[in-house]
């Protein structure tokens, strides 16, 4: 992947976030950090594939990331979370796989369609429980935070 | 003065507009819980009683007038209305608005709907379908061909879904659009590859709210909203995938 490419799918992310959250009709002074957030999932989640991670991992590390900062810009806009972190997952959905198993299925080839049914579940599966995983991060913070200020 | 049981009525018709406003539009279940205890604490009533679900929510406040039920009918993907409810209540905590001013707010709110103008909407569409195509498979030359056949699905889905009102068959249609028009537009000679081209055109129609939400409501404990949610999320796959399926087996 050369450095061009690179800079693309990252700008390509960057404007996939926002205009998503432009179709879920996201207040305007959050779209700019609900695109960024998008930008750090998938960079997290890229960099771990390209190191050799894996899918499932980078997936499920990626949306912990985006967990987390979400958390971070609701409190810091004083903004429901949802409103980053829905769109900053879009650049993670499976979308290739699920299209490769679908097309399987209508042609025919039920043993490749498992596979990437399969690999469909597994990403899934690891985005949901990277979500779990960054609202436990969040709930320990919270928890943490709050004692801090008690003393 | 007001007397306390018409005060009540009113605690309890804000609380339960707001609450509905927000499901809706596609809040988590535990954040509308905690808005309308918030609402109901901050007008000063003693203590609240919420069942939230999905489908409609009950709600009692310790007074002179009974629990009170308000079904959700309808539901949307409208993320600015729960962001403006959460203003609302936010100014209502600091005594910046009065609750009728609240309550009057809300209805205005039920009523009007702030979406941004259809050209923008239908250009993010295009941005959504475009830069993912590339994203996700690196096919630069077919850029400009999915931002088009995105952008025609994602009308028929928004005309669909404005008169009809069943978005599982709305979101069938646009499938089965995107479907045709991709492999009619490398058929033409527009794309190279109707794989990465149909691939890029359905991302505007991914499910994300119901699918964050579901796991959020699992996550905090709402065992049947959430999981109805999922079920919402996968019937809406199923719609799409149904749909490119059956224009992959007709080719």
């Amino acid at each position: 992947m050369t450095v061009i490419e690179f800079v693309i799918e990252v700008i390509g992310t960057y404007v996939a976030t926002i205009a998503f959250g432009v179709l879920l009709n996201i207040p305007r002074r959050a779209l700019n950090m609900g695109g960024l957030i998008g930008v750090l999932g998938y960079l997290v989640y890229r960099f771990i594939v390209l190191w050799g991670g894996g899918y499932v991992i980078g997936n499920l590390l990626g949306a912990v990331v985006i967990g987390v900062a979400s958390l971070q810009a609701a409190r810091w806009k004083k903004m429901p979370m949802i409103l980053f972190n829905i769109p900053a997952l879009v650049p993670l959905v499976p979308g290739g796989q699920a299209y490769e198993m679908i097309k399987n299925f209508a042609l025919g080839q039920n043993n490749q369609a498992l596979v990437f049914l399969l690999q469909v579940v597994m990403i899934s599966g690891a985005i949901a429980f990277g979500f779990l995983l960054s609202e436990l991060v969040n709930r320990l913070r919270q928890r943490v935070w709050r004692q801090h200020k008690r003393f | 003065m007001q007397s306390s049981k018409d005060r009540d009525q009113l605690i309890l018709h804000t609380a339960l507009t707001a609450g509905r406003i927000m499901i809706e539009n596609g809040s988590e279940i535990e954040r509308v819980e905690d808005t309308m205890a918030r609402i109901a604490k901050n007008a000063g009533a003693r203590t609240s009683q919420l069942f939230v679900m999905i489908t409609g929510i009950l709600m009692a406040i310790n007074g002179e007038v009974g629990a009170q039920i308000e079904p959700v009918k309808r539901r949307t993907f409208d993320l600015e209305k729960i962001s403006v409810v959460n203003d609302l209540s936010r100014k209502f905590a600091t005594h910046d608005i009065t609750l009728q001013e609240f309550a009057d707010h809300l209805d205005h709110l039920d009523a009007t709907s702030k979406y941004f103008p259809f050209w923008v909407q239908v250009i993010a569409a295009a941005l959504v379908s475009g830069p993912l195509e590339v994203v996700f498979r690196h096919n630069l030359p077919d850029f400009w061909i999915t931002c088009v056949v995105g952008t025609l699905g994602w009308i028929v889905y928004y005309l669909l879904s404005k008169y009809v009102r069943i978005r599982f068959l709305s979101e069938f249609a646009a499938a089965v659009v995107i479907g045709l028009l991709a492999v009619l537009g490398t058929q033409l000679g527009l794309g190279n590859n109707a794989d990465d081209i149909i691939i890029g055109s359905v991302m505007p129609l991914v499910p994300g709210v119901p699918i964050t939400n579901s796991v959020r409501d699992i996550l905090a404990g709402n065992l049947v909203s959430g999981p109805a949610r999922g079920v919402e999320a996968l019937v809406s796959a199923a719609a799409i995938g149904f749909g490119i399926a059956m224009v992959l087996q007709f080719w």
